[in-house]
Formats: C-alpha cells, sequence, structure tokens
C-alpha cells in the first residue's frame, strides 16, 4: 500500500522494530501499570478497589442521586450593577493589543468574555506577522492566570505594600552611587523614554539589556563590516537560495514569525500560490536537527567546531566563482557545500545566507559573503534594522564583574531573570547580596527576584498598557484587556514613581505617541481620533519612516575574521562538542511555568516535559548508551549536568544538543524541577556569548529516566500512504506526481475505493466544512496545538500521563522521517537514519463521511450531522473505547481522568484563578468520556448565528476553525465546500486533480480534511546522489 | 373587513356605472388608510420598545410628559430634532425645550441618534393613532410566525398510554370473567339444596368476593396491577430528577412582572438588552432599574433596596430560575431573533406573574419535540433561502427545524 518507494518512520524505535513499539503499535491504549498512573488510589478512582469497594461507591451514589433529586440546588444570577453599554454577557469582545516579551513581537486580538481574557488571536493588520502567531504567543494567555506569582510587593520574604516599598525605594537610590537597570530587549520607545527620565532624575543610572539567546555577535559583525551595530532586516521571500548555517529562523532567531511567513510564500506552490511553480532552494548546515533545518531541501549535520569553517569554505567557493578575494580559513569538506556554493553564485542578487553563530568573526565573514552575492538592499536591509534583539553580551559581561567587585549600589532587574539564564548566574547569585539595593520588577519569585531585597511585581501584558516597535516605522499598542487581578503594578510606573514623575504610565504613553508618533504619521486626523483609531487597529505602519545609512561594506576587517576563524575553528576536531538551542515551546525559560508549553511536543524530537542530551545513533552506541539512559555531560571548568539519553536522527555525530529554557528552580510548579539548566555551559568571551563549546566530557551515569515522548503514540498501523510527496521538477512535469491513487478489485476490474460503497452517504444541503492542509506550508511550530487548546479546554495531563501515551491535544503535528533508500535495504536505511529527510503533518480528525467511529459506537454518542461534522456528544458517552479502537487516524482521545479540580492535575485547571481561561462556549469533559476535534463547531455555529441575525448566507471564509487562525502560514485552509466562493472549493477545484490527496484513501472513509503534497526542491536525480552524499558522509 | 362590508352593501345599493366609481374612490381610500395604519403600526413597535418606559399616549405623565395631542403642541421638525438630541435643542437655547427642562429637571429625556426622521413620524403617527380611538383597533400585533404550543412534555406520554390502555383490558377482561362467574353460577344455582333464590344480595356479593379473592386470575390481576402502578410511579419519579419545572423561588426584591410587562406593557427587550443579540437575555443592571426609578415610587422598600445595592457597591443577587445543565449550549438570539419565537413560547405567560415561574420542562425531550414541531422563520432571511428552495422540491410539507439539522447533536451539545 505504499506511495512511493520511501520508507516513512516516525521514531528509530519504529525504524528498527524495536519491542517496545511493537507492542504499542497495534493498540490504541497502552496496557499502562496503573500504578505508574498519575493519580492515587482510592475508592473513587476505580484503582485497586475489589467488589466491595465497588459495592460501597454504588450504594453511595444511588443515595446521593436520591438526596440530589430532593431539591435543586439554588444557582445565584449576578448582574452587573452598573452595566458597561457595549459589553453584554455571552457575546465576546476583542482589543488589539502586542505581545512584546523579550523582543518576541507579535501584533495580537484578544477576546475577552465577561470581563476576562481567554483567546489570543493575530493582528491581521499587521504587515509583519500577518496576522501569524506562534504557540508562545497563543500560551500567553494562560499565564495570565497563573496562581503561583506573586499576589503583591515583597520586602524580602515578607509581604509589603506599595507605599512603604515606594518610599524606601526613593530614599535608597537617592543615596547615588552606581544604579543598573538591566532589563531583557525592550521593545517600547515609551518605556524608553521611561528609563531615560528615570537616568534624569538619577545620572549615575544605565540601562543594560541582555538577551538569554543573544544574537549580539551579529550586531558586532555588523559594526565592524558596515559601521552599524544594528540587526538588518531580512527578506526570505526575494530569495531563490537560503543557505543557513546553524540559524533557526523559523524556530528561535531573531524573528521567526516573519521570517517564516516570508519563507514560506517561496514554499507555496499550485494553486494555494497563485499557480506558481517555483520554489526557493533550502540548504541547512547545522548540528541538531533544527525545525528549521527540518524544512531544508540539503541538510548537513555539522560540528560546532566546523561551523566556521564552513561559512569560511563557502565564501571561498563564491568568492572563486564571482571573483572575490579569497581568505584564509582550513578548507572543509562536507556534503552539499560545493553544490551549495554553486547554487548561491548562481542566484546572485536573490540569494541569503545566514548564520546563527554568536561569534562576531564568523557574522564577518557571513556579511563578506552576502555582500559578494548583492544581497544587501534585496534580501538584506541594513536602512531597516530591527528592535528583536537588543542586548549586549560585553555590556552584560561587564556589568557582572561590577557586581563582584562591588562597584554597583543599586540593580533594578527588569523582565530579567540573569541569575538563572545567564552563564555567569552563578557569579551573580554571589554578587548579588554585595548590591546595596536590588530591585526586580519579576511577576514571581524567580531565581533572581528571590535575591533582591524588594520584588515589585509586574502586570502581565494583558493587564498593562505599552506599545512596541519592532522596526523604525512599526509601531503598535498594547492596552489592558482586564484589570489587575493583583495587587502588581507595571515596572514604567514604578520607575516614574522613584524618578518623582506622575506614574500614571498610560497618560505617559499618550503624551509620548502625541509628540513623536503622531507628528510623523501626519493623516489629517486630531490626535484623539489617531489615538483612538491607533488604539482599535493595533498597530500603525509609517510608511514614509526615515531610513537608516546603509554604511559601505569594509572589505579590511575580513581577513582578521578569517584569522579569528583559523584559531577557534577545526575542520576534524575530535572530541564531543556541546551545542545548545532553544525549543519553540519554553523558550529561553521565561514562561515556563506554562503547562500548556510544557506539555508541546517539541516539532523535532516529539518530547515534552523535559530538556535531554541528543545525541546521534553513532555516538549513542559508541558511548555504549541507549535511549533515555542518564549521561554526564562536562564542560572544562563547568558544572556537570546529568540528563537522560534521545537518540536523535539527523544529530551531527561526536556532538550533544541540549535545550535551554529548563532546570528551573523557582517559576512554579509546572517549571520546577523539569530538565537542566544548561545555561552555565554556554562559552563566555569577552565579546559574545557562544552556545557552543568543545572538548565536552560525555560519560555514561547510572539509571535512566523514561522522556515523554509523543513519536510513536498513535502509529496509523502500517499503512503508509499517509505521506505523499515528490521532488519539484517532478511536480512541474505532472501536477499529480507523488500522488498514490489506491484501486480495490471488484467484478468490474479495479476502481477507486470512492467509487464503490455500502452506504448511503450523507447529504449535506446547507454547508459542508472542510479543511485542506498544505504540507508545503506546514513548518511544524505547532501554533495550531496551543490554539487549539486554548479555544477547546483541553486539559494538561502531565509527564507521567504523556509516557502513558494519554495526552489530550486534538491537534498534534505527526512528524515523519524518510530516506531514499529501499525499504528492503536495512544497511541504507541505518546511514539513512544518521541524516533522514523529515516531513510534518498536521493530524486531526478526519471529519469522514463514512466514519469508522460512528458505525461501532454502542450509544450513537458518535454521529453525523448533515453539515459534514462527525460529531461527539460527551453526555451521551460511556467510554466504550470502540470509537477510538477503529479511527484509522488515531484522533480520539479518552479522559482517563478527572482533568479539572483535580490536585493530582496541578496544572492550574485546578484552582479558580487557572479556571478563568476557560472557554465558556466549550463543555469542561469528565472521566470516563472520548473526545475530538469537533472542527470547532462552538465557532461554526456562531458564524452561522451572526449571519443569521443578518438575514444572509455566511460570507466566504467567514468562519475559522483555532487552529487555521492562529498558523502563520495559512497551511491550513478551512472553510465551506458547498459555497463555491470560499477559498477551500476554489483551491480544491484546481488541486483536486494535482496535490490534493486524503490520507489513506484506499480504505474509503471519504474524510472532508484533504492534504496537499509536500515537495522538495531537490534535484530529480536525488537518489544517487543522497546516498553518495551519505556514503561520503559515513566514511568520514 | 370592516370596508370590505360597507362596499358590499353598496354593491346592492347603487347601479353599476356609480358603483364602478365609488369602488375606485373606496379602493383609493382603503389604500390610503392601509398606508398610515402601516405608519402607525411601526410606530407603535418602536414607542413600545423605546418611548413607553417614559411616555404615555394620553396627557397622564409618566416620567416625561403626556405625548395627547403632540402634534398640536410642536411642529414635526421639532420633534425629529428634540427626539434625536435633546440636550442640543435645549443648549440652542429655544424657549419651549428650556420650559420642558426647568419643568423636569434634572432629568433629561434620552437622545435617540439611530431614529431615522421617518421612524419619528411613524411615532408620532401612532401617537395620534392611538389618540383617536376608532381605528387604533385595526393595528393588531405585528404578525408572529406561526410557532407551536408548547407541548405536552411528559417523556413518558408513550408508556402512560400503554399503561391505560393495558389497565382498560385488564377491566374488560374483568368484567367478562365477572359476568361467566354470574352466569355459571347461576346455572349451577337451581341444583344446589338452598336455593339461589332464597340467599340475600350481601351475602351472595359476600360468597363471590370471597371467592374472587381466593381465585388465582383476579389475585394474579391484582397483583399486576399494583406493579404497574408502582413501576409507573417509579419512572415518572426518575425521569423528574432534575427537572424543576414548577420551580418558583422567592427573590431578593419581589419584582413583578405582572405589573412591568403585563400592566404596563414593558417591553422585554428593554431590560433583558441581549435578548436579541447573544446567547444570554441578561438580567438587568441596576442602572437599568434606574432607568425608570430615578424617579418613580423611589419611595419603596422594595425599589430602596436597589438603591442601597448600588450605594454599597454590592451587586444584586437574584435567584436563576431557568437553568439549563452547562453540557447544553443554547442561544436566545438563535430562538428570539433569527427564531421569532415569543418569549412566552418557553417561559410561559411571564406577564401574568407575579413571582417568576419555571413554566417548561427544560428537559431535552421537550426541545426536541419543538424542533419537531416548529417551522423555520425563513421568511426574508436570506441564510434559509437555498434550504426552503430544495426542501420545496422534496416535500409539501413547511420546512420545520427538524430537516435542517435541529436534531443533530453537535447543534446545542460541544
Amino acid at each position: 500500500m505504499e506511495s512511493t518507494n520511501k520508507r516513512y518512520w516516525r521514531g528509530l524505535e519504529e525504524l528498527r522494530n524495536d519491542e517496545s513499539f511493537v507492542k504499542n503499535a497495534y493498540k490504541e491504549f497502552s496496557d499502562t501499570d496503573i500504578n505508574k498512573s498519575t493519580e492515587s488510589g482510592s475508592i473513587v478512582d476505580g484503582i485497586g478497589s475489589d467488589r466491595r469497594d465497588f459495592l460501597k461507591v454504588l450504594g453511595f451514589g444511588m443515595a446521593a442521586v436520591t438526596l440530589a433529586a430532593c431539591e435543586t440546588p439554588v444557582h445565584k444570577a449576578i448582574p452587573y450593577l452598573n452595566k458597561p453599554e457595549s459589553t453584554f454577557p455571552g457575546i465576546a469582545d476583542y482589543y488589539a493589543s502586542t505581545y512584546s516579551e523579550g523582543g518576541d513581537y507579535i501584533p495580537v486580538l484578544v477576546k475577552t468574555r465577561e470581563g476576562r481574557p481567554i483567546k489570543i488571536e493575530g493582528n491581521s493588520s499587521s504587515s509583519l506577522t500577518k496576522g501569524g502567531t506562534s504557540a508562545r504567543v497563543q500560551a500567553s494567555v494562560l499565564s495570565l492566570y497563573d496562581n503561583d506569582k506573586l499576589k503583591g510587593p515583597k520586602k524580602g520574604e515578607a509581604d509589603s505594600e506599595w507605599g512603604t516599598i515606594d518610599q524606601e525605594i526613593q530614599a535608597q537610590l537617592q543615596r547615588g552611587g552606581a544604579i543598573r537597570i538591566v532589563s531583557s530587549t525592550l521593545l517600547s520607545p515609551s518605556t524608553k523614554s521611561v528609563i531615560a527620565a528615570f537616568i534624569a532624575k538619577y545620572p549615575t543610572a544605565t540601562h543594560i539589556q541582555y538577551d538569554a539567546n543573544s544574537v549580539s555577535g551579529l550586531v558586532q559583525a555588523n559594526q565592524t563590516s558596515f559601521g552599524q551595530a544594528v540587526i538588518p532586516s531580512y527578506d526570505f521571500s526575494k530569495a531563490k537560495t537560503i543557505v543557513s548555517i546553524g540559524a533557526d529562523f523559523l524556530g528561535s532567531w531573531i524573528a521567526p514569525l516573519e521570517y517564516t511567513d516570508q519563507y514560506i510564500t517561496t514554499r507555496k506552490v499550485g494553486a494555494n500560490a497563485g499557480n506558481k511553480k517555483e520554489m526557493s532552494r533550502h540548504y541547512q548546515f547545522e548540528t541538531g536537527l533544527s525545525m528549521t533545518g527540518s524544512n531544508a531541501d540539503y541538510r548537513t549535520p555539522i560540528k560546532p567546531s566546523q561551523e566556521g569553517l564552513v561559512v569560511g569554505a563557502l565564501y571561498n567557493k563564491v568568492a572563486a566563482k564571482l571573483g572575490g578575494s579569497p581568505i584564509s580559513t582550513a578548507s572543509i569538506d562536507v556534503p552539499y557545500l560545493d553544490k551549495a556554493a554553486n547554487e548561491l553564485a548562481a542566484s546572485r542578487g536573490a540569494a541569503l545566507v545566514v548564520s546563527g553563530s554568536n561569534d562576531p568573526n564568523v557574522q564577518v565573514i557571513v556579511n563578506a559573503l552576502n555582500n559578494l552575492l548583492g544581497s544587501y538592499g534585496v534580501t538584506i536591509d541594513l536602512t531597516r534594522p530591527v528592535n528583536y534583539r537588543q542586548g549586549s553580551d560585553a555590556a552584560m559581561n561587564e556589568f557582572i564583574n561590577d557586581a563582584k567587585a562591588g562597584r554597583v549600589q543599586s540593580v533594578i532587574f527588569y523582565a530579567a531573570n540573569p541569575v538563572y539564564d545567564h552563564p555567569r548566574g552563578a557569579e551573580l547569585k554571589e554578587a548579588l547580596p554585595k548590591v546595596g539595593l536590588s530591585v526586580s520588577f519579576a511577576d514571581r519569585s524567580d531565581e533572581t527576584a528571590s535575591l533582591c531585597k524588594y520584588i515589585c511585581p509586574a502586570s502581565h501584558y494583558l493587564e498593562s498598557w505599552d506599545d512596541a516597535s519592532p522596526k523604525a516605522g512599526y509601531y503598535s499598542l498594547t492596552q489592558p484587556t482586564i484589570n489587575t487581578i493583583f495587587k502588581t503594578r507595571q515596572p514604567q510606573s514604578s520607575l516614574l514613581k522613584w524618578a518623582g514623575l506622575n506614574p500614571n504610565y498610560d497618560a505617559f504613553i499618550k503624551s509620548y505617541w502625541r509628540t513623536t508618533i503622531y507628528p510623523q504619521a501626519g493623516n489629517g486626523l486630531a490626535f484623539d481620533q489617531f489615538w483612538i483609531q491607533s488604539l482599535h487597529d493595533g498597530v500603525i505602519e509609517l510608511k514614509n519612516a526615515p531610513a537608516a545609512a546603509a554604511g559601505t561594506f569594509n572589505a579590511g576587517a575580513v581577513a582578521t575574521a578569517a584569522a579569528g576563524i583559523a584559531q577557534r575553528y577545526k575542520p576534524n576536531a575530535s572530541g564531543f562538542e556541546l551545542a545548545l538551542y532553544e525549543k519553540i515551546g519554553v523558550g529561553t525559560g521565561a514562561m515556563a511555568n506554562n503547562p500548556w508549553l510544557q506539555e508541546l511536543p517539541d516539532p523535532v524530537s516529539k518530547a515534552c516535559w523535559d530538556n535531554y542530551a541528543c545525541l546521534s545513533q553513532k555516538t549513542a552506541s559508541e558511548l555504549g548508551v541507549q535511549q533515555f539512559d542518564l549521561v554526564t555531560v562536562e564542560v572544562a571548568g563547568k558544572p556537570a549536568v546529568e540528563l537522560p539519553v534521545l537518540v536523535q536522527p539527523g544529530q551531527a555525530d561526536g556532538t550533544v544538543s541540549i535545550a535551554i529554557g529548563y532546570g528551573r528552580e523557582k517559576a512554579g510548579k509546572s517549571a520546577n524541577g523539569v530538565g537542566k539548566n544548561v545555561y552555565p555551559l554556554a562559552t563566555v568571551s569577552a565579546n559574545a556569548l557562544l552556545f557552543t563549546a568543545m572538548d565536552v566530557k560525555i560519560t555514561k551515569a547510572s539509571g535512566s529516566r523514561t522522556i515523554a515522548q509523543t513519536q510513536t503514540h498513535d502509529t496509523v498501523m502500517g499503512r503508509r500512504a499517509v505521506i505523499q510527496e515528490t521532488v519539484l521538477a517532478a511536480y512541474k512535469k505532472d501536477p499529480k506526481a507523488g500522488r498514490y491513487f489506491p484501486k480495490v478489485v471488484t467484478s468490474e476490474g479495479p476502481v477507486a475505493p470512492n467509487d464503490i460503497s455500502l452506504w448511503k452517504g450523507y447529504e449535506k444541503p446547507n454547508h459542508s466544512w472542510g479543511m485542506i492542509i498544505d504540507l508545503n506550508s506546514c513548518t511544524g511550530c505547532a501554533a495550531c496545538v496551543i490554539g487549539c487548546q486554548a479555544e477547546n479546554n483541553i486539559p494538561v495531563v502531565g509527564r507521567q500521563e504523556v509516557i502513558n501515551r494519554r495526552e489530550m491535544h486534538w491537534i498534534r503535528i505527526d512528524r515523519y522521517y524518510s530516506s531514499d533508500a529501499e525499504p528492503e535495504d536495512r544497511k541504507g536505511l541505518e546511514i539513512a537514519s544518521s541524516n533522514p529527510e523529515v516531513v510534518f503533518q498536521p493530524m486531526l480528525c478526519q471529519h469522514c463521511s463514512n466514519a469508522p467511529c460512528e458505525t461501532v459506537c454502542p450509544v450513537l454518542a458518535t454521529t453525523h450531522s448533515t453539515e459534514g461534522l462527525n460529531q461527539m456528544a460527551y453526555n451521551r458517552c460511556v467510554g466504550t473505547r470502540y470509537c477510538a479502537n477503529n479511527c484509522p487516524y488515531k484522533v480520539r482521545r479518552f479522559n482517563w481522568f478527572k482533568y479539572f479540580d483535580n490536585d493530582n492535575f496541578d496544572y492550574h485547571y485546578n484552582n479558580d484563578l487557572g479556571k478563568m481561561v476557560i472557554n465558556p462556549d466549550v463543555t469542561v469533559r469528565s472521566r470516563g468520556v472520548i473526545e475530538k476535534c469537533s472542527f470547532c463547531v462552538q465557532r461554526i455555529q456562531e458564524g452561522k448565528l451572526t449571519a443569521k441575525k443578518e438575514r444572509r448566507r455566511p460570507k466566504p471564509d467567514e468562519i475559522q476553525v483555532a487552529c487555521a487562525q492562529a498558523c502563520p502560514t495559512g497551511g491550513i485552509i478551512f472553510g465551506d465546500m458547498n459555497d463555491p466562493e470560499s477559498t477551500i472549493s476554489k483551491l480544491l477545484k484546481e488541486e483536486n486533480e494535482a496535490r490534493a490527496f486524503q490520507v489513506l484513501e484506499e480504505i474509503n472513509v471519504r474524510p472532508q480534511i484533504s492534504y496537499l503534497t509536500k515537495i522538495r526542491n531537490k534535484d530529480e536525480e536525488a537518489k544517487p546522489v543522497a546516498a553518495a552524499a551519505h556514503a561520503e558522509h559515513h566514511a568520514e | 373587513m370592516h370596508t370590505d362590508f360597507i362596499g358590499f352593501s353598496l354593491i346592492k345599493m347603487y347601479s353599476r356605472s356609480v358603483i364602478k366609481a365609488l369602488l375606485i374612490v373606496l379602493i383609493a381610500l382603503f389604500s390610503s388608510y392601509q398606508s398610515v395604519a402601516q405608519d402607525a403600526a411601526k410606530g407603535k413597535e418602536l414607542f413600545s420598545t423605546l418611548c413607553q418606559q417614559c411616555h404615555s399616549v394620553t396627557d397622564e405623565k409618566v416620567i416625561g410628559p403626556g405625548l395627547k395631542g403632540i402634534k398640536g403642541r410642536r411642529d414635526e421638525a421639532w420633534i425629529i430634532k428634540w427626539v434625536k438630541n435633546p440636550q442640543a435643542v435645549i443648549s440652542s437655547g429655544d424657549a419651549y425645550a428650556t420650559a420642558l427642562y426647568a419643568k423636569f429637571q434634572p432629568l433629561v429625556m434620552q437622545s435617540f441618534p439611530d431614529l431615522s426622521d421617518d421612524d419619528i413620524k411613524n411615532i408620532i403617527a401612532h401617537v395620534e393613532a392611538s389618540a383617536a380611538p376608532a381605528p387604533a383597533a385595526a393595528a393588531g400585533p405585528a404578525g408572529a410566525p406561526a410557532v407551536a404550543a408548547p407541548a405536552s412534555d411528559s417523556p413518558s406520554g408513550l408508556f402512560t398510554a400503554v399503561l391505560v390502555a393495558l389497565l382498560i383490558v385488564m377491566v374488560l377482561v374483568l368484567v367478562v370473567l365477572l359476568t361467566l362467574v354470574t352466569i355459571l353460577s347461576k346455572a349451577v344455582g337451581p341444583t344446589g339444596e338452598d336455593g339461589g333464590q332464597t340467599k340475600s344480595f350481601s351475602d351472595r356479593l359476600k360468597t363471590s368476593l370471597s371467592a374472587a379473592a381466593s381465585n388465582n386470575i383476579v389475585r394474579s390481576i391484582v397483583l399486576w396491577l399494583f406493579v404497574f402502578v408502582v413501576a409507573k410511579q417509579t419512572f415518572d419519579g426518575l425521569y423528574s430528577v432534575g427537572v424543576s419545572q414548577g420551580y418558583a423561588p422567592k427573590q431578593p426584591i419581589a419584582f413583578s412582572h405582572k405589573l412591568h410587562a403585563g400592566q404596563y406593557q414593558v417591553n422585554c427587550n428593554y431590560c433583558h438588552t441581549s435578548v436579541y443579540k447573544g446567547k444570554i437575555a441578561t438580567i438587568p443592571s441596576a442602572n437599568i432599574c434606574m432607568n425608570c426609578h430615578g424617579e418613580i415610587k423611589r419611595e419603596s422598600p422594595e425599589i430602596q433596596k436597589i438603591y442601597k445595592a448600588i450605594e454599597t457597591d454590592t451587586p444584586i443577587e437574584w435567584v436563576r430560575v431557568h437553568n439549563l445543565p452547562d453540557l447544553a449550549y443554547f442561544n436566545h438570539a438563535q430562538h428570539t431573533n433569527v427564531g421569532q419565537v415569543q418569549c412566552q413560547t418557553c417561559h410561559g405567560e411571564i406577564e401574568k406573574m407575579e413571582v417568576v415561574e419555571q413554566r417548561s420542562s427544560l428537559t431535552m425531550g421537550w426541545c426536541i419535540d419543538c424542533h419537531r414541531k416548529t417551522e423555520v422563520a425563513t421568511k426574508d432571511n436570506a441564510y434559509y433561502d437555498k434550504l426552503v428552495a430544495l426542501h420545496k422540491k422534496g416535500s409539501k410539507e413547511p420546512l420545520r427545524v427538524a430537516n435542517i439539522g435541529g436534531l443533530e447533536c453537535s447543534k446545542c451539545h460541544y
């Protein structure tokens, strides 16, 4: 039943047919040892209870029901005293706002119900993000209701009052001495202005910004190359050839959301992209398999010690073609380097090289390379510098030195937690007591704040006023969508207060906008109108903003940089090497106490609730360790870290990759003790902070720790026509390339499965809701997963329950590895598994028209609607789980426990504050029932009602489901297939005869969801080249 | 109707040519009368939603002045200006307006910028029409679509029918058996030693009763009857678990719907502000009460409770009467606005209730029953056009809610 001769697998255990995999592969539910279950045994659990317990519970139940029937409980209905005129209970209000935490910038719309924010959507008015969202911004609403946050200001350990604290801090600030404000990147011009006002009052104060995942090496390199200490704007959409050396630009590098949108426009083909049949070609050279690397056409694993040399070699090869002067770095031979160089040179003027290295020398060579390729002015714009990362590693280093030497009198930490997330955090921890006055604006008593003398908790961004300017001419506003829940105060108000100014920050922003931004806007509106318009729209983009000077390229610096590279990088270093990386969920760890993010499987490793040491299969074998074995990772002069092993296909041999953002100690219940903090393993040089280390020692430790990894959960039972893919050249010749057309043998010869049926089928006279998922547009970013979780009240089950294969996500992103090797060629497959191709496939309920789940439900809890929906009535479900067993896509989820109001699942839903995030339009499921994707039926119903109230049909694409709305690339297209004007109908009309396929068409369940084939921009004769390359690589 | 009768009598009285001419005149008159009536009808609707809370059509003062003879007092242009923005008229220094303000201050009439000139003219037409008593009767209530009466909704309706049928059969069997016994005993009687005739009626009754009691058939019939009655009681009892039909709790403030909705005919929408807009009809906030009670009956102890709530900033905790389980999604707007269902269809004769009571059972059977019977309000709603056309092709029955998926699970459960 294979569509291609490719072999797809979801984990090495599947490829190898491990016992653990085989045991579970054909079971919907695992035989979990109940003792390992999260909930402790008690009578009511049904765990470990015998017949007598059963009878007791039964008897109690009967009595309880009888008693309950005697009198209806009295419910109170409490209306407003003074109802705001435009707010109606039961009707959602949307406010435009902006998420800008740690330099991540996303304009959003906040959905509020009865005065509480419950969902974040992207703001499509922004030309930078175009309404896209990330997993983190989707999850940020849950952090608002985090019960581990401080409820008011603190002095030391004791609770305090704002009045007293203000007086004491002001008095101490007035004593003088060096004052340092340490913050992460601040995008807000008004906040900068507040800090300037503060500094004007206290002239000994300076403002230091640093980023946990720093790119200050890039800024330094631009200073060297162009005399501009900035990060330029990148435009991936104009690039025909993209080479990334270790830059995870779709996941964690600078402005991933903006780059994702640009990148995907170059990757879309066919009807989805105006019948375009061209794609960019993307090369990735990197250590660990990143989400960006997974999307690359050609990917080469390299060691961190080779990074500089790859850049150097690439430069030399391109220079040889385009006539630049070569540099002297050691030559290196890794697969696809020549090919990449050739294509870069060929697409001069439409090429882009990016590097994730924080080594200024490497970035200088990258600049030289881009200069050679004519990228400046096309794919890179120095005249539009961005503000996403403003941290300076050197300044932060100097601050820690000063603090250690006792030269700092006062320090204020603003959205910064350097004790945790700076490699020299331990030194700072020692030094902090020496500082006279230490204040933190953290919302919780975190690693840094708990060492400070005062904590002045900041309000959440959904409770705050702010603005943001991601780049010159682009402004947006943040407005509060709820009153402050606790006695918190915005840092800006605190600073203004201490500077003896009016602490009213919203008035401050308004006057800042009046004097600074309004005159530039010049759109003829009175200021008040302009202000209201800006608040309403959330973003304002001034196209006529003055451009910065571009600077001329300084070729002289190249040789120095090359010398620096020659010194640090070695072509064939022998020792183990370390590369730290950032995950899309937990990120730098600032939002670690968000259980949604903790339980979000990493797009590549599919692991959650942990960080781990990623090793290649070869390295693991050499070390004599297996999956989940504990290893000790030691970097010279740094504390050793003990972590479980995760064998990661695509990891460079001899390297280990570990995610930052874990190992929080004082973040809250969900984050504390999850994983290990690896920030201390980073290398600190005078100028830059490097997330790599060489000469690392990895030794096997005793014991093991199971990683909650979802990759082999929900397998498709050996059916393999799930992914259908081809290469661009084949697609150009035949748009149906890569598609698999199954045939069923009948007495009249073979026919397509859809041509025969036992069922009469359902008529869909009104609407026919359907979806298209473009495999070319899916980067694996998982914004849809969290968007769905927020919309549909999906519970978090915790690490142990994920290990028990009981995660609850309604939409998951299946990540398949594949290679060109023949399925029978075991040796070939083994080699291939060292650097496989990757494809992401979002998988959710397919809303089959011949749904296998419906026919087996004994109580008719799951039925079909006339609008093409596969409905699930929770209250009818008795929990037989037949449906889940019979679902070919494995998308039904069973509530093994009551996940709400249950202290065994301490993930915010067990307290009144956390439950404020619940969407009131969606039932909270109880224990013992099945649930699954409903196509956001609450949104469909609401959209239809809006149309009916206005006496019209719904407009095309008016109704959107949560996953489609969250998707930053438009890879999920939802709509009414009965409406000829909807995008989905138009697309299907074109693509039905081209890329559109249904997963498992051969079983004739007729899903409402179609997928578009994955198309890689590889050479058509990819197989021999790839094989050769693999062999060559293997021989090293 | 009235004009039709006159027309008919005219035909009898006059010759054809005259009739023709007169008919034309009559039709013209009729149609002009119709158009006036139309305006007044529209005006009445607007008046009852927007104006009635403060104004009466007579010269009685409610909160604002009575409107009888308004057209005589001010010209139309002035009234339009005033209704749209009274504050502006007062501040423009208009003498009449200032005088009005002086008389009623501190209250100033609310402004209605959204009303069109025609709307206001319609309202004036309604006021005028109400003043002239005869034609007012003609303006009937706006034609609401046919809505099925709330069904008698015992979930065990079928069960009851079966039981009754069984009972009847058993009674019949009993009668037949008794007759048989009597006939047989009569047949046997004369051969007996005592002779049938000598026995008294009571003796015979006694013997026949004791015979019946000792008769197995009769005993088992009685037993079965007992079992059936107990079973019915139990099932009915179980079905009523969680059904609070007839629930009429005492409210913290003795608010009377009979007075407000019945006697004063305050439109439901005036207080339950989002009943046509959204899921929740909303219980009115205290500031809505203050629209009228800022002036009327301020001293009443019940109304003082509202004042107290506002002063102490403590919301009024009403007792919820109608409460659907959380697993069912219900949206008022879908029913009131789209379906044009009258409030009373579900809530009963609310305008006659002193204390609000849950009249309907609010069970799923009750919902489904209504969805089966109710015709969809498809008129002038483009959403349904295609569905109506499709339905007409296949059926002569009207389009009911059940025909367009009104019985599907995910319409209410998600």
